[in-house]
This record gives C-alpha cells, structure tokens and sequence, in this order.
C-alpha cells in the first residue's frame, strides 16, 4: 500500500525516474516513482541505441535487455555515398521495455516504491510552497504529500511548467520524430546506418539501428522548424519505399527529441527536472538515455542529502545544477554550437564530410583521426568539432 | 486548434513547443484548451502523427 506522505514523489519511471529514485532511496529517503503508464519502458519512444561505457556505471550488464552489440556505423552521403566508422563492440542496442524495467527493479531493490497507472495532473501547495502531488489512479482524483518533487516525465515535462518554469522548446531545438520497428531488414546485425540530407532529413538524420535477426528500428528526426509542409512520416516513407521496399513494420511510434542544450531553471524549492524533462539531451545525436541516467544519479544524491538535512529550498537543491555543470554543462553547451551548424549544413558540406571519413583507413581509425582529417579538409565548420571533441574526452575522464 | 484523437499516439511533443501551456494530456487522451490557445500553430507544426488541425493567426 502507498502511503500518504514520502520524501521524494518521482514523477515518471523512465530511466531519469528510476536511478533518480535509486540513489535517493539509497541513503535512505523515502520514494514513491510514479508512471503515468501500465509498465516502465512503454511505448518505446527510443531508437535503442547507446554506448557500452555510458551505462556501465548505472547497472550490471546482462544479456537479457540486449538486442544487439554493434561493431560500425555507417554514414550515408547525400550524394550516396558511404563511410564506416568501427566501434568493436562498444555499441549496444537495447530492449528499452526490459531495460527500464531492471531499473525500476535496481530502484525498488534500494528502497524506493512504485505506483503504476498513476497520472500526475498538477501540484499541491500549502503556504505557497511545494508540499505534494496531485494524480488520478484507478479512475479518482488523489493527492500524495511530500518534501520534494521529482520531475522525469519526458519530453512534455508538464510538471515543470506546473512549478513556473519555462520549459517550451523553440522549434529549431525539438526533433519530430517517427520510428518504424520493421521485420525482414536484411542488413547487417552489427552495423547501424545514418543517412544524412536536405531532401533525406533536413536538420537531423534517418536511423537504422538493428535488434535481432531480420528486425531493425528505423526512424527520422527532422527538426521542427523545417516540418511545416512535410512532416517526418512523409519524409520516412519516401526513404523506405526507395532503400527498404521489403521490410514490413510491426511497430510504428511517433515522438518528440529535445535538441536544446538544457534549460535555465530546472531546480526550484521543493522541486528538480531530470532527463528529457530538463532537455539533458545531448543535442547533436539526440541521444538521452545515458545523460538522464548521469543526471538523475545527481539529483538523487542531493535529493538524499536534502532529506537528511531537512533543506529542500533551491539554495539547497542547486547542488544538482552544480555537479552536472561540471559533469555535462560544457559539453552540452558545444555540442548545442555542432548542432546549430550541422542542422543548417548544406549538402555539399555532407558529401565532403563523408569523403573525409573514407579516406581514413579502418585500422587508423579513432574519432581522433577523423576530427584531425575533417581539420585538414575544412577547417572552418570542423575547428569546432574538434574543441568539442577535446572537451568531451576530458570530462569522459573524470567521469 | 484541435487534435484528432484518431491520429494522436500521445507522445507529448505538441505539449513541449506549447508556449501557452494550452495543451491537456489526460490517462488517454491529449486535448487543447481553446481559452489559452494563441493559435500559434506550433503544435500543429510539430506534431509528428499530424494529428492537429485549425488555422493559424
């Protein structure tokens, strides 16, 4: 049974939710995670794909929320031609719906508790301070006490706008998403494809990243700002009528990809944004799930410590802002300056870029040589390629 | 603005571009509230189902 009051009310039971909730309840916070939906790491709005090291430190590896190891990417030029980047196995593809559900496990297994079926619908206040949560389960309106909030409710991050913070995404920082999972993908199972192009995918990129035997996940994001007339389903479909005519799609979801570099105010008294919800996205791949995960083990951390010392006011709480700042700030900030520059890149730029990477032989290749190479070649749009790539090597370390 | 409930897979995307926070998502259903609407058309914009109609101001 939940009871009436917690420490930490956690609204969302994604990955954010979940390590946010597990640290926290570690040291001995109580926590309730609260999931709008009937299971953590559904539907899977997620291409699925992440890197071995950046999850390593969140959960012990086991093969049963693998879908597929992968050993290369390749690039797709505009102009058609192709570029492989080897990895050796240091991609993962994952099965998001068992993934989730291990943390969820990991965040019981410390001491949190679960309340499924649970939608959030705004926040309680007593003296003009956070004091709890309102939801509605089991078909009645309800309200749950507690110090502090959590909000790890995704790309829609209602439960910051509900505390006053401006969380709306500018068009040109939100990708518009649609994936397929398709059946009878004839490609490679350990290699992933990107194809990059004006007329392909303006300002983002099609995926394929493989799961199984004959089953991939193929999407688009395109940014918002260019989708007013065509919309990615069109720009998808064109794509796999012309390069994919015989898979069949057994899964098909739409969603939203924050490419901002974060938000200004994610931490309030009473109340912290984690993961997507506080656009902890990095936003030149998109990628999410490792930066939540890095994100939430932050706040969870001072989440207990506030506990502990009965301080939930921002002054408290803004250690969070503090340790990611140092962990990711600067990262993502550089990672924001490639974006900017590669959504509005032109085809030629693409073509040229994919020339690069192939002039690069297999066995000389690290992301190293190719940002040194991409120098050579066009050292304007690339000069910040490799600050950026300096930069995330440092602080990979300290991580 | 208004959703089409038979094309909307709730995932929210119309929800994070809102910057009138007009836009209501419910257990099973997103919804949008005419009275804070500015008709900016944004979610319409983004919506990658297309699952939102109405005019623009």
């Amino acid at each position: 049974m939940i009871k009436d009051r917690y420490d930490v009310v956690i609204i969302g039971a994604g990955p954010a939710g979940s390590v946010a909730g597990r640290f926290a309840a570690e040291k001995g916070a109580s926590v309730l995670i609260m999931e709008r939906d009937r299971e953590a790491g559904i539907p899977v709005r997620c291409a699925e794909g992440v890197s071995v090291n950046g999850i390593k430190p969140f959960i012990e590896f086991d093969k049963k929320w693998v879908a597929a190891t992968i050993d290369a990417a390749c690039l797709h030029s505009p102009d058609g031609e192709k570029a492989f980047m080897y990895n050796n196995g240091k991609g993962l593809v994952l099965e998001r719906r068992i993934f989730d559900t291990e943390l969820c496990h990991l965040a019981v297994n410390a001491g949190a508790e679960l309340l499924m079926k649970a939608n959030a619908t705004g926040l309680e206040y007593t003296g003009g301070k956070i004091s709890g949560v309102h939801f509605r389960h089991q078909g009645e309106n309800k309200t749950i006490k507690c110090s502090l909030v959590i909000g790890a409710d995704g790309v829609e991050s209602r439960v910051g706008r509900w505390a006053g913070m401006k969380t709306a995404l500018n068009l040109d920082d939100l990708d518009t998403c649609v994936q397929y999972t398709v059946s009878g993908y004839k490609g490679e199972q350990n290699v992933c494809h990107f194809y990059f192009g004006l007329d392909v995918s303006p300002g983002g990129y099609i995926w394929i990243f493989p799961k199984s035997k004959g089953v991939a996940n193929i999407g688009i994001g395109i940014s918002g700002h260019l989708a007013e007339v065509k919309g990615p389903k069109e720009y998808l479909d064109e794509f796999m009528d012309k390069e994919y005519p015989e898979v069949q799609t057994n899964y098909i979801v739409y969603g939203g990809v924050p490419t901002a570099w974060g938000l200004e105010k994610y931490i309030d008294d009473n109340i912290m944004l984690v993961g997507d919800a506080a656009r902890q996205v990095n936003p030149m791949t998109g990628g999410g799930i490792v930066q939540a995960m890095i994100a939430a083990r932050l706040a969870g951390q001072v989440a207990a410590a506030a506990v502990e010392k009965g301080d939930f006011s921002y002054s408290f709480l803004k250690q969070y802002k503090k340790d990611w700042d140092v962990k990711l700030g600067s990262i993502q900030k550089t990672m924001y300056s490639m974006k900017e520059k590669f959504m509005r890149m032109d085809d030629g730029r693409f073509n040229k870029l994919v020339q690069i990477c192939q002039n690069i032989p297999r066995e000389e290749f690290s992301l190293k040589r190719l940002f040194m190479e991409s120098m050579k070649g066009d050292p304007k749009l690339m000069a910040e390629l490799a600050r950026a790539f300096v930069v995330s090597k440092i602080n990979l370390k300290k991580n | 603005m208004r959703i089409i409930t038979e094309l909307c897979d709730i995932c929210g995307t119309c929800v994070s571009v809102c910057p009138a926070d007009a836009i209501i998502v419910e257990e099973f259903q997103v919804s949008i509230d005419n009275a804070r609407c500015i008709e900016c058309g944004k979610c319409r914009q983004v919506c990658p189902a297309r699952a939102i109609e109405g005019d623009v101001k």
